[in-house]
């Protein structure tokens, strides 16, 4: 079915009033949209705009209520990911779905359905992969690959069946951007070889780059189709957005002021926990009062272990690896650290940050109940739950958490104001340190721009602000100097002025220090 | 066609309240059905189970059952009440019948030691000691799982076998009574040793139903609002959310083994100090696993518990009750109670899962058109 020529001009892929229902939310409402042979497409919108419910419809993991699917001309089910592939679909999620302990080769023979010996499909994927200029070699072991390189496979198993459209969900928020360049390059070789791409972003720059056509998502509906190449970034975030994002102010830091450094790591070393973890490398850095640090670097380079080292829910060998205050903090726990100042934002909400089954007054309790143990507890221990819910009132006010009821569930928030909350929880302490691991991920722009002008008024107000994130747009944002972490090693900070995006693309890459200072000299 | 299980939105808050009852009227819907399999009336069966053994309430002539009533419930609360601690914190002791028989044998060392020894002090003492065995016993499978992380059920469980087996030999061998006729118990406890029954002119019951009563009462307070049980709560249900408290699961492990087995260990010496007045090779009936059965059924609430304990007693009394009146085999009882924990599992599934039926018929349509 592959082999048949369409006439010229005929839709690949259309779909005509897809409608996703999850009990009273309409996650897509009534979407049309059209792909050609031989094109890239972007799906814009922000996260929770309805990106991943359209695709999954697409894919076949979801049944749409409403609506109909056309592929080449004709209607079509699509029940299962099977049926997808059967079609010619093929589809490379964000998050890999790869075993570890085996090698790449024994990943892609499992998503393939015949029973093709192992070496033939090794000696495919290899032959595939160079030709694509996505070299892999298929004996490694996946542990041992970094983010970039799995995802190759995932590319190639994807196209080792042949697709004809292939959907990319986010697919760069994982690479360095010498990585993504990459994978552009492999993209425009597929669009002349006339397959098409349905490619899901929210980065502009990528999509006014390389995308023919786009859709743009807001609240499950289609606000548009546009040619992004005509459009400016500023153009299409509004129809994303829906209106203007405030733009945030970093004021510049108060000369006169005293900055004394509030959080220090000293020559912090940590072994991995397991054997795909990432062992810390003689780490240091110094936090100062009234600055943002930001540390960038591709997910899966030891940002997890660093937070578990620096908040304290891992302790370390020597008491002097961790000074908060001016005081030594290695061998005390969360709490102490809390104690000392400190407030910590973990990357993951439900589950980490938040008990996903406790309302949101008991998840204050949760990272509160030592450091206002006065205010929150009672004697023997007892809960003042009245205190606790009009603390948790004033943190949703100030952050405008939107709810659905007085004191929902964690888990019944939206990723964005969860996130509002979790943060507004740290910031309502008036934290002397304050460390956040991707402070704004999956959160709306507007919500996005309301932490990061909180973080940096927390920052010169007199407190230190250490931020893990793998979104460089933000660090540049807000940071007064970025580090990289690379393999579980931490570069030097670069101060905001010296930095670009190249240099730090360079050092995320594992590019020698050295190597980008002499960068900086000839630039 | 398969069955899925697809979890719910929303909890039904009406349905988590009326599970429990749900649940009692299926196994009372499956139980009749036994007793017509077996050839019995169930009407009448299940008028001996249920009905006769609390005659009492109306017929002060057999006011004694209500205390019997209360002997019964003694244990299945106590142990019950400290299982809940436990679960709520996602550790998992099956073991308490072993707690509450080390806890009887620890307790008892005193008067089968000591049998001319009578002071007041002897039963505070019985007491502490059965308490400190009961945890001490429960301590092991705690430290298996926190060093090596050992699975708790299973130790747990293994060590209710050794417990019992440790029982048997020590009632016929080193604790026999000298002038026992050679039978396998040990001496009658003396009379500071026995825990004083509560109205000696109505009935049997003693103390055991009080600390029953006020292992209850603490324990929900504990929970329910106290920062201690919500660290139990936080720990149960996201471990990775509680270190982030502060809280430390280790911790949390050996605080759950030792409430739930001091408290068995508790039951086992009132039991034996209250109602046996000696050891022998059997002194429980299943105690420690139907609690497991009262502790779910009663959700896991301390309260909810004192309730479901009654309920439980209820079967064990109307068991015997069965067996002397229409001849129904002590076995029964077990049977009744195996379905009652299955019906109450069952049910709370289906308050957080509902079941789908997926055909598959819808497979073939999609490869018709995957070939279009």
């Amino acid at each position: 079915m592959q082999t048949t020529l369409e006439p010229a001009g005929q839709n690949l892929l259309e779909v005509r009033g897809l409608t996703k229902i999850f009990g009273t939310l309409k996650a897509c409402d009534h979407i049309d949209l059209t792909i050609r042979p031989g094109e890239i497409h972007a799906l814009l919108g922000e996260n929770g705009a309805g990106k991943s419910t359209l695709v999954k419809m697409l894919f076949g993991s979801l049944e749409p209520n409403e609506g109909q699917i056309f592929w080449k001309g004709e209607p079509v089910r699509i029940a299962s990911p099977g049926a997808a592939r059967k079609l010619g679909i093929g589809m490379v999620f964000q998050h890999f779905s790869l075993f570890e302990a085996l090698t790449a080769a024994e990943n892609i023979a499992l998503s393939l359905d015949d029973k093709t010996p192992i070496s033939t499909i090794a000696a495919k994927s290899k032959a595939l992969s160079y030709s694509y200029g996505l070299p892999l070699d298929p004996y490694a072991l996946v542990g041992d690959l970094s983010v970039g390189e799995r995802q190759r496979i995932e590319i190639i198993r994807c196209l080792l069946q042949t697709p004809q459209l292939i959907i990319l969900d986010e697919p760069t928020s994982v690479l360095t951007p010498q990585e993504a360049d990459k994978l552009f390059e492999t993209l425009e070789r597929l669009r002349s070889e006339g397959k098409s791409i349905l490619y899901i972003s929210h980065r502009l720059e990528e999509v006014k780059r390389m995308c023919d056509g786009a859709t743009v998502l807001r609240h499950g509906k289609v606000v548009g189709h546009c040619d992004p190449r005509k459009e400016t970034a500023s153009s299409l975030a509004r129809m994303m957005v829906g209106n203007e994002v405030q733009a945030v102010v970093r004021p510049p830091v108060e000369a006169s002021a005293p900055h004394p450094a509030l959080l220090e790591i000293r020559n912090l070393n940590r072994k991995p926990a397991t054997p795909f973890s990432i062992p810390l490398k003689n780490i240091s850095l110094e936090v100062d009062a009234g600055e943002v640090i930001g540390i960038a670097g591709v997910a899966g380079n030891g940002q997890g272990e660093l937070f578990e080292a620096v908040s304290g829910e891992v302790l370390q060998q020597e008491a002097g690896a961790i000074r908060i205050g001016g005081k030594d903090a290695g061998r005390t726990g969360i709490s102490g650290r809390r104690l000392l100042g400190a407030a910590f934002v973990p990357e993951e909400r439900l589950g980490h940050g938040a008990a996903p089954r406790m309302k949101l007054s008991d998840n204050l309790l949760l990272s509160r109940h030592r450091t206002d143990g006065k205010a929150f507890l009672g004697a023997l221990g007892m809960v003042q739950s009245g205190a606790i819910r009009a603390a948790a009132q004033r943190i949703n006010e100030v952050m405008d958490v939107r709810k659905s009821a007085p004191d929902p569930e964690a888990a019944a928030l939206s990723g964005g104001n969860l996130q509002k909350f979790i943060i507004g929880r740290e910031l309502d302490r008036k934290p002397s340190v304050l460390v956040v691991n991707q402070p704004t991920w999956g959160v709306d722009a507007g919500a996005a721009a309301r932490i990061r002008q909180a973080l940096i008024e927390l920052a010169r107000s007199g407190s230190a602000v250490l931020v893990i994130s793998q979104d460089l747009d933000e660090l540049f944002e807000i940071s007064d100097a970025i580090a990289v972490m690379h393999n579980g090693e931490l570069s030097k900070p670069l101060p905001i002025a010296e930095a670009s995006f190249e240099k730090i693309g360079l050092l995320m890459g594992g590019a020698e220090p050295g190597h980008v200072e002499h960068l900086k000299e000839v630039a | 066609m398969r069955i899925e299980l697809v979890k719910r939105p929303q909890r039904s808050a009406l349905f988590s309240v009326l599970s429990p009852f749900i649940a009692l009227a299926l196994t009372l819907v499956a139980g009749a059905i036994m007793f017509t399999v077996l050839g019995k009336n169930p009407i009448e069966a299940l008028y001996y189970y249920f009905v006769a053994p609390l005659s009492g309430l109306w017929n002060p002539d057999d006011v004694w059952q209500l205390h019997e009533l209360a002997i019964k419930a003694a244990p299945l609360i106590l142990i019950a009440v400290g299982l809940s601690i436990c679960y709520l914190s996602n550790n998992w002791n099956i073991g308490a019948e072993g707690q509450f028989i080390v806890g009887a044998i620890v307790g008892s060392v005193l008067p089968v030691m000591f049998p001319q020894y009578e002071s007041w002090i002897v039963l505070p003492l019985m007491l502490v000691m059965g308490v400190a065995g009961g945890a001490a016993y429960a301590a092991i499978p705690a430290f298996l799982k926190t060093r090596f992380n050992t699975n708790e059920i299973l130790t747990s469980l293994m060590l209710v076998y050794v417990a019992q087996l440790v029982l048997d030999w020590m009632v016929r061998g080193p604790w026999r009574d000298p002038q026992g006729h050679n039978f396998p118990q040990t001496v009658q406890f003396n009379s500071s040793a026995i825990l004083p029954e509560l109205m000696p002119d109505s009935g049997r019951a003693n103390w055991g139903f009080v600390f029953a009563l006020v292992a209850a009462l603490v324990m929900w307070f504990l929970v329910s609002r106290t920062l201690k049980g919500f660290e139990i709560k936080v720990l149960g249900q996201s471990p990775r959310a509680g270190r982030f408290a502060g809280f430390s699961s280790s911790r949390m492990v050996f605080f759950g083994f030792l409430v739930s087995g001091g408290l068995a260990g508790l039951a086992g010496i009132s039991e034996v100090s209250g109602a046996i007045n000696q050891l022998q090779p059997t002194i429980s009936p299943g105690y420690g696993f139907t609690a497991i059965i009262v502790a779910f059924l009663g959700r896991l609430n301390p309260l909810g518990i004192v309730v479901a304990g009654l309920v439980l007693a209820l079967s064990y009394l109307g068991g015997e009750a069965a067996q002397t009146a229409i001849g129904v085999s002590d076995k029964a009882v077990r049977a009744f109670q195996g379905m009652l924990l299955f019906f109450v599992l069952a049910c709370d599934t289906l308050i957080l899962y509902r079941i789908r039926f997926v055909r598959f018929a819808a497979k073939t349509t999609e490869l018709a058109h995957g070939h279009a």
